[in-house]
């Protein structure tokens, strides 16, 4: 997509898109990598809760998962994501991914703890889902994921 | 023109549509969905008929895999889904409770009628908000330690009575007493433990809500009346939350660890979000406890919620708990596995009953019911959207024969989240439940638009196919005054 500031256009890469669901909210990610479509999928996740915009970079939490599966993995790092907004008040928007193939990520998430005179919560994510589950890898990589919300 | 479903489904009656074993190859028993003609069309064009046909898959799985007429797609099962297996050879899946275990409903009965409320309830509503915390990652005026959020998954709803946040006779009349027994805190991670510490007396977010509300009319004066309801103008107080992020990372815990099981036990699924496990497995069990320690957590909730409702009122209208009458009618979850007896073919079984957005519905007579609803059935408490109505109702055997002891949870989404927004604002659905004389108090507006009416199906539709194929009996009707929304 292309998007014009001071006459100048720009191409931007698409970061994700939502998918309509009747009671949850679904995101498809995208990236040039597996690693920026994983970035993209949390940014995607964060977006729902609040406007990124509004986030500065000033705490950081560094993530170590490993799963049975890459599908498996994507499902585990955004209910991590989820667990430290819920328990540390986290909002992410930047990742570093260090590590990432089919069993294994580190990860650093850059953000800033929730402050409510400045960031407004729109929507409670219960969890990432494995429905509709899928890590696609072709012209780059493609994400797909169902939150319960 | 035929229909969509016509060559699919089988009419069984005006109420009953069979999804047979046919539709999908790995079915074990064929589907069943209770609904009208008219809601086909809708549940046909959310492709839901195939989640109805993957539960179906789920090994030990007995009569049909169910439907009740609120259904709409979920992930893995359909929300409004019913699934019994047996005990003995079957699975349980954790993705059949849902992330928020044990969501559920409360009704508190009043003394007080309309008249007196109405000109109060921007008041009552204020004070609801203040005292009720609600909202995303929403904190609770409970500080409770490690040690005392163990003893919160092991007494449910009697823990917070003995601190004076309720009485026993609140206990004895919520489902299961407000605990399900076998509830094992070393089965639940020190995650969930986490998320669970400071939410604990949390309203949440979402389609959660806490409503003052006023009867409007009664179907069935007996019955009503054994549970409080006198008359029509009579005011009541519902309330809608579950296990918050508790039971939200025990479901994602044990879907991850059950998703390996899968493997292990050699199960054939056709959604990974069905994983499941025999229930006689060390898996299967290690889940069952955790997940009532959730379910234990969500009845503690809701009876701390209670507490402050109490506070609310007493404070605002100026007068004592006794002269409100502010008794508690009934407690029902509707996200819930429980293990329950069932006679089949003459012989009697022991079951798994997934509950994904269905209520159980027991009949009279029933043992596992409290003594004062002995007479009348279980009461069912089915919350419609905050510009409708709400519905209480109570169980039949029709539903001990059909569904396993269950009948719908709600109205329903019709209409995705997303759509919802892009349709309306936040202040115009104010502005339109104003017109209709609801007070809404909301933490956030935007999200507001989510929970718009028009989102959801007519709740009355859903509880008259209920009624009609006589899975849970009419009671009572209530319309919203004043809702307290996250």
């Amino acid at each position: 997509m292309s998007i014009l500031v001071n006459d100048i256009i720009y191409l931007v890469e698409k970061e994700f898109e939502i998918i309509d669901h009747t009671a949850d909210v679904g995101v498809i990610a995208y990236g040039a990598s597996v690693n920026q479509a994983f970035v993209n999928a949390a940014r995607a996740l964060f977006s729902l809760i609040t406007e990124l915009d509004n986030v500065e970079e000033v705490v950081y939490r560094d993530i170590e998962l490993v799963a049975p599966d890459q599908e498996s993995l994507l499902v585990e790092w955004l209910n991590e994501l989820i667990y430290l907004f819920d328990t540390e008040n986290i909002i992410f928007k930047r990742f570093d991914i260090t590590q990432l193939n089919s069993t294994q990520l580190k990860a650093r998430g850059y953000g800033e703890k929730v402050d409510s005179s400045k960031h407004k919560l729109k929507t409670g994510v219960k969890a990432a889902t494995y429905h509709m589950l899928k890590v696609e890898k072709t012209n780059g990589c493609q994400v797909q994921v169902l939150f319960d919300i | 023109m035929p229909a969509p479903w016509q060559g699919t489904l089988k009419k069984i009656d005006d109420y009953r549509w069979e999804i047979p074993k046919s539709y999908k190859a790995g079915m074990l028993v064929p589907g069943l969905i209770f609904a009208s003609e008219s809601m086909l069309s809708h549940i046909w064009q959310e492709q839901v008929f195939q989640q109805v046909a993957n539960v179906a898959f789920l090994p030990g799985i007995v009569d049909h895999s169910l439907a009740m007429p609120d259904i709409h797609w979920g992930y893995g099962f359909p929300i409004g889904g019913v699934a019994a297996t047996r005990v003995k050879d079957g699975v349980i899946s954790p993705g059949g409770v849902g992330f928020d275990i044990n969501c559920g409903v409360r009704l508190l009965r009043t003394n007080l009628t309309e008249e007196e409320v109405r000109p109060k309830i921007e008041q009552i509503t204020a004070e609801l908000y203040v005292n009720v915390p609600s909202g995303v990652g929403s904190k609770g005026k409970l500080r409770v330690n490690e040690k005392e959020l163990g003893e919160v998954m092991v007494k449910g709803s009697l823990w917070a009575a003995e601190r004076g946040y309720g009485e026993a006779e609140d206990v004895r009349v919520t489902e299961e007493s407000g605990c399900i027994k076998g509830a094992n805190p070393n089965k639940v991670s020190s995650k969930a433990k986490q998320r669970g510490i400071p939410q604990l007396g949390t309203l949440g977010s979402g389609n959660h809500f806490l409503e003052v509300e006023v009867v409007d009319e009664i179907y069935d004066r007996d019955a009503a009346k054994v549970m409080g309801i006198e008359d029509v103008g009579q005011v009541l107080v519902l309330i809608h939350t579950g296990s918050r992020g508790f039971g939200h990372q025990v479901c994602t815990d044990y879907v991850a660890l059950l998703g390996q099981a899968v493997k292990r036990y050699g199960i054939n699924l056709p959604d990974r979000q069905l994983a499941c496990a025999p229930v006689n497995s060390p898996e299967g069990q290690d889940y069952l406890q955790a997940m009532s320690c959730a379910a234990n957590y969500a009845w503690t909730n809701r009876q701390c919620i209670t507490h402050w409702v109490r506070e609310s009122l007493v404070k605002v209208l100026g007068k004592s708990r006794r002269e409100l009458g502010l008794e508690q009618i009934y407690d029902v979850c509707h996200n819930i596995a429980k293990i329950e007896d069932y006679t089949i073919d003459g012989k009697k079984q022991t079951l798994c009953v997934h509950r994904k957005g269905a209520t159980r519905a027991f009949p009279a007579g029933h043992p596992d019911i409290p003594d004062i609803y002995r007479g009348i059935g279980q009461p069912v408490l089915i919350p419609g959207d905050m510009g409708r109505c709400s519905y209480i109702a109570v169980g039949t055997e029709t539903a001990m024969k059909e569904s396993f002891g269950s009948t719908c949870h709600g109205a329903g989404r019709t209409q995705s989240r997303t759509a919802a927004k892009r349709s309306r604002r936040g202040a115009d659905v104010v502005k339109a439940l104003a017109a209709k004389g609801i007070t809404v108090k909301v933490g956030n507006i935007g999200s507001l638009a989510e929970e718009a009416s028009e989102a959801y199906k007519d709740v009355t539709e859903v509880v008259d196919i209920t009624h009609k194929a006589g899975l849970s009996r009419k009671v009572a009707r209530a319309i919203p005054m004043g809702v307290i929304k996250g």
